[in-house]
């Protein structure tokens, strides 16, 4: 039993190692002076710290400007998509309309086709709509989804019906219905899809990189993906450009964790 | 009077209903069936400077498509990150769930944070850190290989070993979700079962083949479909790591499909390229249908 | 984060709206006052380019050139994306292939009429062989920022132990000169012809007389005769293992150049700084350049690919005026000199050639000679397309899997496919 216990966490650490080694290697390559990270055998640590590659990036390569838009991007989807989701799900919860069923079905059918299918046209539309360049290329596609309606309405289904009679018999409007009772209720739900909206935006990089031809308009993706095509050669300032970009990422998760993994445990979570 | 009532009972889900499903059917649906119909056209650069350069063409795209070296290359390659990296990853997710369910792990909670970080990360930032880790002369992998005497290769530079290295990097990049997902199934297996196993004196193994993985089919076949879809959709890897290369070793379809579309606006083609792929994940998901419904009845 | 109430997320909402304003309406504030020319380059080009900027910006004040870099692997999709997206920047830089492609697309501003009134660029000061590749149908539609050819890198001690003092003249030559060394066991190969390249095989062709495409270029003519006494050369090269097969065996090409793998390879002037700053200080007098060899040695030397980068303003552009001024700027010979110091790509300017020296200097030397005689590939829209068809079916050709007759007839097939639309169009007009 003890022999057991100490292979299983060996076999755990060894494990541990293997999925982090790429993200230390990431950080402390960031912080290797120019060249150091091309030798062999390959360097784990710097051997002084230097902070010229992070300066580069923040100096001369616009990095400030990628990562407000990334910000910005991610806020603005995250927020509105909540909104704009909740709404519907609510709808699709609660109400009792004819046609509610069909129409849901046709709605979950619809998650079957992947979204490249839509992109030349949708490029082509916001071409139309002079939206390419635009944040509003990024966020008006990414409002709505269909999955998050559908996590909603899951969550908001299990709410009792009573709480809503209730405020309907002491004149409660619909609206208030949804904004003073059923949005505070279904908070858990709301940070859980908030967190991966948030994420799925960060993380997001075809449709940006088709949208966004404009340096001065690039996420931080689309402004790694061009850098490693310029600069491949210059690995530690790629790594500390790799840094920026994940960071973010892993704080927002380490910090609401809790939200993500019980996202994935109500099942049928599709990133 | 009816219209009325009607009206009533319509008018409040419609208004909350409406800014979802209307941005749904503008942004999505219209899309959709512009793309399908672009699909029988020649639609091209040229069709952008003026549309009346576009003609409809019928099933021209698909037939040329079907008789595309470069198509069946691609989905060659698809289908070989397909049913290498996805058996390979539920292998490992599996295999972490088992482990970080035992009873004798110390710091549960802290191995599955490790082992799920890298799915939050970014795939764009992670493919270029691989994109050195797999360096011929520096990178770690080779490095290690040396370590126990084995000679490196060029990884990302050799036709033959460009995507078992996109395998690799795909598997430790999302292995940790289906992970989690595979947890919960264990977790939901009722201990009854195992204790009644004991009694009968099961060993180790015997519980694993006739009671855990039985009772993980559902999940697993939940966990390959959704992981089987996402790996069709190979994109990032290759553009970062490989742009397709050595020799479009790893061209994926979605890559080619991006190519068309938006290297040379060759839009018809690759309209036709994108339903190919819908069919592809759609067939996918009629399985998966039907083997749940399967499993949910015995 | 607990306690998300409503109102906060419209707060955080309203907020990241108003920063987003900020963020637009700042852009657009500074920019009423100046004038602001959109400029795209690529690559190291891109980088270096920007050391100008300062000097044009001081002599114009109230123009601000804003450089956007793309990596070459990405130019052409972003270029035709921001075409398709109405996003042109107002000047770019457009490799002298790629001209066609916009000219087709009616996307290019026609440069003759600034040419006449231009003290600055006029067609004497450029090699005329490159000059040409910027006119489609008599038109001038780009200015040669640098240039481009292809030439013969060789290790020249090793040919001088064959007994050979001088560059080959001839393919023949060539030929022989690879035998002659792995006989002698100086090199494992003679020639290094890397499999992702089409451009050797078009240059045979061509030398060969074969016009690539025919009937105003609406088909291929790769299955003609010329062109495949073009290719035997190249297969020769294969089939008596003077030319590595395998992309991996050459892994690094100046490790494999310093280390005897082979002695001849045919490259750009990209490689000169190259091979000067890998290659160890003591092989820096063992290798030279050279123009490439012909059919016959009358003809030497034999023709080449005319390629580089022009600068074009884009018909969308709202500054076109100002955007000629900068390309005047880049043009001077001065400028082209420092550039060529900074990045190494040879000068359009012949006069930069002459201050600089270089059409006697040892490397350049031979470029000089040979882009006195280069042509350019097919100016069609779809030569991008076609030169990678024909990369995929060279593979073909020389891992033996078809004869070159048959690959280079199901190549025209796929070539005759691309093009269709283009007989389509010109039998509308």
């Amino acid at each position: 039993m003890k022999a057991n216990k100490v292979l299983i966490n060996t076999l755990a650490i060894a494990i541990t190692f293997m999925t982090l080694v790429p993200f230390v290697w990431m950080v402390s390559a960031s912080f290797m002076h120019q060249g150091e990270a091309n030798q062999f055998p390959p360097r784990l640590f710097p051997e002084t710290f230097s902070l010229e590659h992070y300066l580069r990036l923040f100096i001369s390569m616009n990095i400030v400007r990628y990562f407000l838009n990334s910000v910005l991007l991610s806020a603005s989807i995250t927020g509105l998509s909540l909104l704009v989701n909740s709404m519907a799900g609510f709808a699709f919860a609660k109400f009792h309309f004819p046609g509610k069923e069909s129409l849901f079905k046709l709605l979950l059918a619809a998650m079957i086709i992947p979204a490249q299918v839509t992109m030349l046209p949708l490029f082509l539309m916001m071409n139309q709509l002079g939206l390419i360049n635009s944040y509003f290329g990024v966020i008006i596609p990414g409002m709505a989804s269909i999955f998050g309606i559908f996590l909603i309405r899951q969550y908001i289904s299990s709410l009792p019906d009573s709480l809503i009679e209730a405020a309907r018999l002491d004149g409660a409007t619909d609206f208030q219905i949804y904004w003073r009772i059923v949005l505070p209720l279904a908070k858990p739900i709301l940070v859980t899809l908030g967190l991966f909206t948030f994420m799925g935006t960060w993380n997001d990089f075809m449709w940006p990189l088709i949208i966004m031809t404009r340096e001065s308009m690039y996420t931080l993706p689309v402004a790694m993906a061009n850098l490693s095509g310029e600069h491949s050669q210059d690995t530690e300032l790629m790594m500390a450009g790799a840094v920026i970009t994940v960071l973010p990422v892993i704080i927002v998760f380490l910090a609401l964790q809790r939200f993500y993994i019980e996202g994935i445990m109500l099942g049928s979570v599709k990133e | 009077m009816k219209g009325k009532r009607l009206f009533k009972v319509w008018m409040s889900p419609a208004l909350f209903l409406a800014p979802a499903l209307l941005l749904i059917a503008v942004f999505f649906f219209i899309p959709v069936v512009v793309s399908f119909l672009m699909s029988f056209t020649d639609f091209d650069i040229y069709s952008l400077a003026d549309s009346s350069n576009a003609r409809f063409v019928g099933l021209e795209n698909y037939k040329n498509l079907l008789s595309d070296p470069l198509f069946w290359k691609a989905m060659h390659n698809t289908l070989y990150f397909v049913f290498i990296g996805v058996p390979l990853s539920l292998f490992v997710s599996l295999g972490t769930a088992l482990l970080l369910n035992s009873k004798l792990i110390r710091f549960m909670s802290l191995f599955r944070l490790a082992y799920f970080l890298p799915v939050v990360t970014t795939l764009v930032a992670v493919a270029v850190v691989w994109r050195y880790i797999y360096h011929p002369s520096f990178g770690l992998v080779n490095y290690l290989l040396s370590l126990i005497g084995v000679s490196g290769v060029d990884w990302l530079g050799n036709p033959n070993w460009a995507m078992p290295a996109l395998i690799l990097m795909a598997v430790w990049k999302n292995f940790g979700y289906n992970m989690i997902i595979f947890i919960a199934g264990l977790q939901n297996i009722p201990p009854e079962l195992y204790e009644s196993a004991q009694i009968d004196g099961a060993g180790r193994w015997q519980e694993l083949l006739h009671i855990t993985i039985p009772m993980l089919m559902p999940t697993t076949i939940f966990v390959s479909i959704i992981t089987i879809i996402g790996y069709f959709q190979l994109f990032a890897e290759p553009y970062v790591m490989t742009q397709g290369g050595p020799m479009n070793a790893t061209l994926s379809i979605v890559l080619l499909m991006y190519q068309e579309g938006f290297r040379w606006w060759r839009m018809g083609y690759s309209a036709a390229l994108a339903f190919v792929l819908f069919l592809i994940l759609f067939a996918a998901t009629l399985i998966q249908l039907h083997l749940q419904k399967r499993f949910s009845t015995v | 984060m607990r306690n998300i109430h409503p109102w906060k997320l419209v707060c955080t909402l309203v907020l990241s709206f108003i920063l987003m304003q900020m963020s637009t309406s700042c852009r657009k504030s500074s920019s009423t006052k100046v004038i602001t020319l959109d400029f795209w380059a690529f690559g190291a080009e891109g980088d270096n380019v920007r050391k100008f900027v300062t000097g044009f910006e001081a002599e114009n004040p109230g123009v601000r050139v804003l450089v956007q870099n793309i990596p070459w692997t990405a130019a052409h999709e972003k270029l035709l994306t921001a075409y398709a997206g109405n996003s042109m920047p107002d000047i770019c830089q457009l490799g002298n292939t790629w001209i066609p492609e916009f000219v087709a697309l009616n996307a290019l501003e026609g440069l003759d009429r600034s040419i006449d009134s231009s003290n600055m660029i006029s067609s004497e000061s450029y090699f005329p062989g490159i000059w040409e590749t910027n006119r489609i149908e008599g038109n001038l539609y780009g200015i040669p920022w640098y240039v481009d050819t292809r030439v013969l890198f060789y290790r020249s001690d090793l040919l001088r132990k064959i007994g050979w003092d001088s560059p080959p003249e001839t393919w023949e030559q060539m030929l022989e000169i690879s035998k002659r060394l792995i006989e002698s066991g100086y090199t494992k190969y003679g020639v290094f012809l890397p499999l992702n390249e089409w451009v050797v095989p078009t240059v045979l062709g061509m030398q060969q007389g074969s016009a690539i495409l025919k009937d105003d270029a609406c088909y291929g003519a790769f299955s003609d005769e010329s062109f495949l006494r073009g290719l035997e050369i190249y297969q020769h090269f294969f089939q008596d293992g003077l030319a590595p097969k395998g992309m991996t065996e050459v892994n690094n090409v100046y490790q494999g150049f310093q280390e005897n793998t082979f002695a001849l390879y045919i490259s750009g002037p990209w490689n000169i700084g190259e091979m000067m700053s890998r290659l160890p200080a003591q092989m820096q007098d063992a290798w030279d350049t050279a123009p490439l060899p012909a059919l016959r040695s009358e003809d030497y030397p034999g023709l080449s690919l005319a390629g580089g980068s022009s600068l074009v303003i884009f018909r969308s552009s709202q500054h076109k005026d100002l955007s000629w001024r900068w390309i005047e700027y880049l043009s001077r010979p001065d400028v082209q000199s420092e550039f060529y110091s900074q990045t190494g790509d040879l000068p359009a300017r012949l006069e930069s050639w002459a201050a600089l020296g270089l059409s006697e200097k040892k490397p350049t030397a031979a470029f000089y000679h040979q882009l006195e005689s280069v042509k350019n590939t097919p100016q069609v829209p779809e030569w991008e397309q076609i030169a990678m068809k024909l990369q995929q079916y060279l593979e073909y050709v020389v891992f033996e899997k078809w004869t070159s007759e048959k690959a280079m007839e199901l190549l025209d097939q796929d070539v005759n496919k691309i093009l269709e639309k283009r007989r389509w169009l010109k039998s509308r007009d």
